[in-house]
């Protein structure tokens, strides 16, 4: 048989293949070559067929048949045998393959070969792919090899501990005591290694991470850097003018992790990382890259303020600099740090914002993450002036993540309602479809809870979908406002902006057309239907044309159409009477969290509103110093101190057929809700029915009382119950002052008996208005399940006259309708 | 982390691989042409670190040739990108001849061992 070719010869004929199939062709044909010469059992050649196999696998085709022949050139005795032979098992074998055990007792040979090189192939492969078994078995011999002298074995030596420590954490102390000499090297290839040793010991065990901290590393390791960076040139380390900055880079690193949360070890370094950090290069590339370093580990560390100033201002100065990296690279990390040196970073806020417009993918994305950071109640304005640029212009991949994080923004830092609307306004007309799908709840809870703008956003929407209603999102929003407010529409009301002309004819086409449109998902047909069947109550002339569009709907394929139709449908006929009532316009809706600067005061025990969604009842309270005042009050072994309950969620129903069928009506809005538990009903058919006062006063006319007087300051209280649930009582207090003077910072705290229980809502206003001219309301829920007489302590605290008062009193004289 | 480290021509053939974590013979095909798809789609004035899936590549070019390392988040970028250079200089002085597409070719044995 004629020799094999070379590997040389190979590559060539290889490339001469114009197309994949004959390169396939070409490397099947050399395959079965190898395959019938490994067969033969032949000595000579077969380093040659390996290394033509580990091309050949590189390229992407199996070459596992190879496994067998490698074992076979790494026991041989010739090195370039033993060269390919280790070679091919780094790169065919690992642990997933049972062969790889056989090599074991061929690398514990070599590693006690009598030539360096040999044993370093050992330790090379043994590094690479080394199973745990075979790490315990020859972790002895790799620990011998890290203390000989030999640097050239050492540094390999190290590395592979490095491995083993990985695979198999338990044998870390066995490596210990040779970690004592590591650094004592000069050769620099020790060093480097001997430090990637020590960072993976330190990431690996918080007890390594002590016991070098106490050995007094850092000063060693301070020492090095030190004698890198002040000693002149050395040819063999230089790299564009710094002397070895991989090992700078390495040795900072370490640093970082030995003085994360530890002040004596930062307070160590806090001089080598300030020499680094003014006297190191900018120029090129590779000063930048050890200043980078420098940077993450003085912002990681308890470093001193002046410290982390210069660190932020090295940063400003990456921002400024042409090159693409490092502008990147300081984005990341300004990111990462905006959280804890907030003003710091905002001096460098314009910078960021141009980054903005940059051509860079990844500049843009880091630039927009860190402009919503930056956003505060002062820059709004001009930020969100920006951002809005940015969204118009930017790919569509951000388009999403732009638009929520501007909502959240404007949410919390709006400036005034209409800037507000605006805002959402635009997103909504730029980025509409990108929007996502839980903004549009979100949207419509705070466009119904600024009532003054109502008339103003209606219109805007009106005159927005007027034009292109495609972007599902805005018109969702558009046709629920529209059905809601389309009398003022009509009606031509509107302060803030020029009135447009529309009738109610107008109204009715566009959500027309909306419902006919191809483009229109199934949701938004929901949506506008149901505002078609609102408008019936608030539109006068064009209610037979309402009653024509939704019988038509009756037959829709829609299953979701069709059921709203004919319910609405029935409505026009059997129950005409209720119709009004059911679609009366939506109250205002209360919010259980909030994301801005609005404050609810909690008097019961609990002082964050936003846990009042997150945590269950039962984990709610540890008695805060409110709660131990209230137990004060109580004196008796028989009161509490309140928890609160989640919101219910329970839209009221009066009785009656067709309500059950509205209430088993999956509506679109209501699995979105469920997210979201602030809005405690799904805001559309149900508009009517969760108006709570409208069905409790008729069904069952409960007297109010005053349950203090005193001072001046009267407090009544008057009652709902809610028929679905008999066990609520909704009490509504009114706190009135018959005074001369106002009182401020009213509180007003509730206490009740251990078998209820109470939640008390944010109050109107803390301030009650002298002679009478003015009101605070709070709603108070009561969970009453055993049905016991209601008795309830209160305690009431304000300012008045300049001193502050404070009162205690029971209330007593609950009419037996609010508890039985 | 070092996850793995490629030499690709323009073409998308690759001429060097080194992978540092285990990734199926298959699946590293599929992982080199979209590599080497998101390197050529930069334009020169675009930074050399590209975020792909959850880990970041940095890339240089030297010719017809990217040189593609990718790292996860522990490790510098900007060090690893001078690796890079380091890299290419050593293989220069060692086969003492320009850097080009052929020579790594054919070399391909004494350098994966570098």
């Amino acid at each position: 048989m004629p020799a094999p070719i070379r590997l040389r010869e190979l590559i060539r004929t290889i490339r001469t293949a114009r197309t994949q199939a004959e390169e396939r062709e070409m490397i099947q044909k050399e395959c079965a070559a190898i395959r019938s010469s490994f067969r033969e059992e032949d000595n000579t050649y077969r380093c040659r067929n390996v290394a033509k196999l580990l091309y050949m696998h590189m390229l992407g085709y199996p070459a596992h048949f190879g496994q067998l022949e490698c074992l076979k050139l790494i026991a041989s005795q010739k090195f370039t045998d033993k060269r390919i032979g280790y070679l091919g098992a780094m790169l065919l074998l690992d642990e997933r393959q049972d062969v790889h055990l056989l090599m074991t007792n061929c690398i514990k040979n070599d590693l006690n070969h009598s030539t360096q090189y040999v044993q370093g192939l050992a330790l090379c492969t043994l590094g690479c792919m080394g199973s745990s078994e075979m790490c315990r078995d020859l972790a002895g011999e790799v620990e011998k090899l890290l203390k000989t002298s030999n640097s050239y074995l050492r540094k390999k030596a190290a590395l592979c501990a490095v491995h083993v420590i990985r695979k198999v954490p338990e044998l870390m102390e066995m490596f210990l005591p040779a970690t004592k000499n590591l650094l004592n090297e000069k050769n620099h290839g020790v060093l480097h290694t001997s430090v990637v040793l020590l960072t993976e010991m330190c990431e690996r065990s918080p007890d390594m991470l002590a016991h070098f901290r106490k050995v007094s590393l850092v000063p060693q390791l301070v020492r090095i850097l030190k004698n890198l960076i002040m000693s002149g040139y050395s040819p063999e380390h230089d790299v564009s003018g710094i002397s070895d900055p991989f090992l700078q880079v390495r040795i900072l690193r370490l640093l970082r992790i030995l003085g994360r949360n530890d002040d004596d070890s930062s307070e160590a370094m806090n001089d080598i990382l300030a020499q680094v950090a003014t006297n190191t290069e900018t120029s090129k590339n590779v000063g930048n890259a050890i200043l980078y370093e420098t940077v993450l580990t003085i912002m990681d560390i308890k470093s001193e303020s002046g410290l982390r100033v210069l660190a932020i201002n090295i940063l400003g100065r990456f921002l400024l600099n042409n090159d693409k990296n490092i502008r990147y690279v300081a984005l990341t990390s300004l990111l990462k740090t905006v959280q804890t040196d907030h003003n710091a970073v905002q001096r460098h806020r314009s910078t960021i914002v141009d980054c903005l417009k940059d051509l860079d993918v990844s500049i843009k994305r880091r630039a927009m993450e860190l402009s919503f950071a930056l956003v505060n109640g002062n820059n709004v304005r001009g930020m969100m002036k920006e951002l809005l640029y940015f969204l118009d212009s930017c790919e569509p991949e951000f388009k999403a993540d732009c638009a929520s994080g501007i909502f959240l923004a404007a949410e919390k830092y709006a400036p005034s309602k209409r800037w507000h609307i605006d805002t959402i306004m635009r997103v909504l007309t730029t980025a509409g479809s990108y929007v996502r799908d839980d903004a549009v709840p979100n949207l419509i809870q705070l466009i119904t809870n600024s009532v003054e703008m109502h008339a103003y956003t209606v219109q805007r929407l009106y005159k927005a979908i007027l034009g292109d209603y495609s972007q599902q999102p805005l018109v969702q929003v558009a046709s629920w406002c529209i059905g809601e407010y389309g009398d003022l529409l009509v009606s031509g009301q509107c302060e803030e902006e020029e009135p447009i002309q529309v009738t109610e004819d107008e109204v009715l086409d566009i959500l027309e057309s909306v419902l006919i449109s191809n483009m229109s998902a199934s949701v938004t047909r929901g949506y506008a239907l149901t505002a078609i069947m609102k408008l019936s109550t608030r539109f006068t002339c064009t209610v037979n044309r309402i009653k024509k569009v939704v019988s038509i709907y009756g037959s829709s394929i829609d299953v979701e159409l069709q059921q709203r139709a004919v319910e609405y449908n029935a409505l026009f006929k059997k129950y005409d009477h209720m119709r009004p009532a059911l679609l009366e316009r939506m109250p205002v809706m209360e919010k259980a969290t909030t994301n801005g600067p609005t404050e609810i005061v909690q008097t019961n025990g609990e002082t964050e509103p936003a846990a009042l969604e997150t945590k269950p009842p039962s984990t709610g309270l540890q008695p805060t110093s409110q709660a131990n005042d209230l137990l004060d009050l109580l004196g008796g072994n028989d009161i509490t101190p309140v928890i609160p309950t989640a919101p219910s969620s329970k839209p009221a129903s009066a009785g009656g057929e067709l309500l059950d069928l509205l209430g088993d009506l999956n509506l679109p809005g209501s699995p979105v809700s469920a997210p979201a538990p602030q809005i405690s009903q799904p805001p559309f058919l149900l508009d009517g029915l969760s108006s709570q006062p409208l069905f409790n006063d008729i069904a069952a006319g409960i007297p109010s009382i005053t349950a203090y007087s005193k001072n001046g300051l009267k407090i009544d209280f008057t009652f709902e119950r809610s028929n679905t649930n008999p066990s609520v009582t909704v009490i509504t207090i009114q706190a009135s002052n018959s005074t001369e003077l106002d009182m401020t910072d009213f509180v007003f705290q509730a206490a009740v008996p251990k078998t209820f229980q109470l939640q008390l809502l944010s109050p109107s206003s803390s301030v009650i208005p002298a002679f009478n001219s003015g009101t605070i309301t709070q709603v108070i829920k009561v969970l009453n399940p055993q049905k016991q007489q209601l008795r309830m302590r209160i305690k009431l605290t304000y300012n008045h006259k300049g001193s502050a008062m404070q009162d205690l009193a029971e209330v007593n004289n609950f009419p037996p309708q609010s508890w039985q | 982390m070092i996850k793995f480290f490629l030499m690709v021509n323009k073409q998308g053939q690759t001429r060097l691989s080194r992978y540092y974590e285990h990734v199926e013979i298959h699946k590293r095909t599929m992982l080199e042409a979209e590599v080497i798809k998101h390197c050529l789609s930069r334009s020169k004035d675009q930074c050399s670190f590209i975020e792909y899936k959850d880990f970041k590549l940095v890339y240089r070019q030297y010719a017809a040739l990217f040189v593609v390392v990718g790292i996860n988040e522990t490790e510098n970028e900007m060090a690893v990108y001078e690796l890079i250079h380091n890299f290419v200089e050593v293989l220069d002085k060692y086969f003492s001849r320009v850097v080009s597409e052929t020579f790594l070719l054919l070399n391909v044995g004494q350098e994966l061992h570098g």
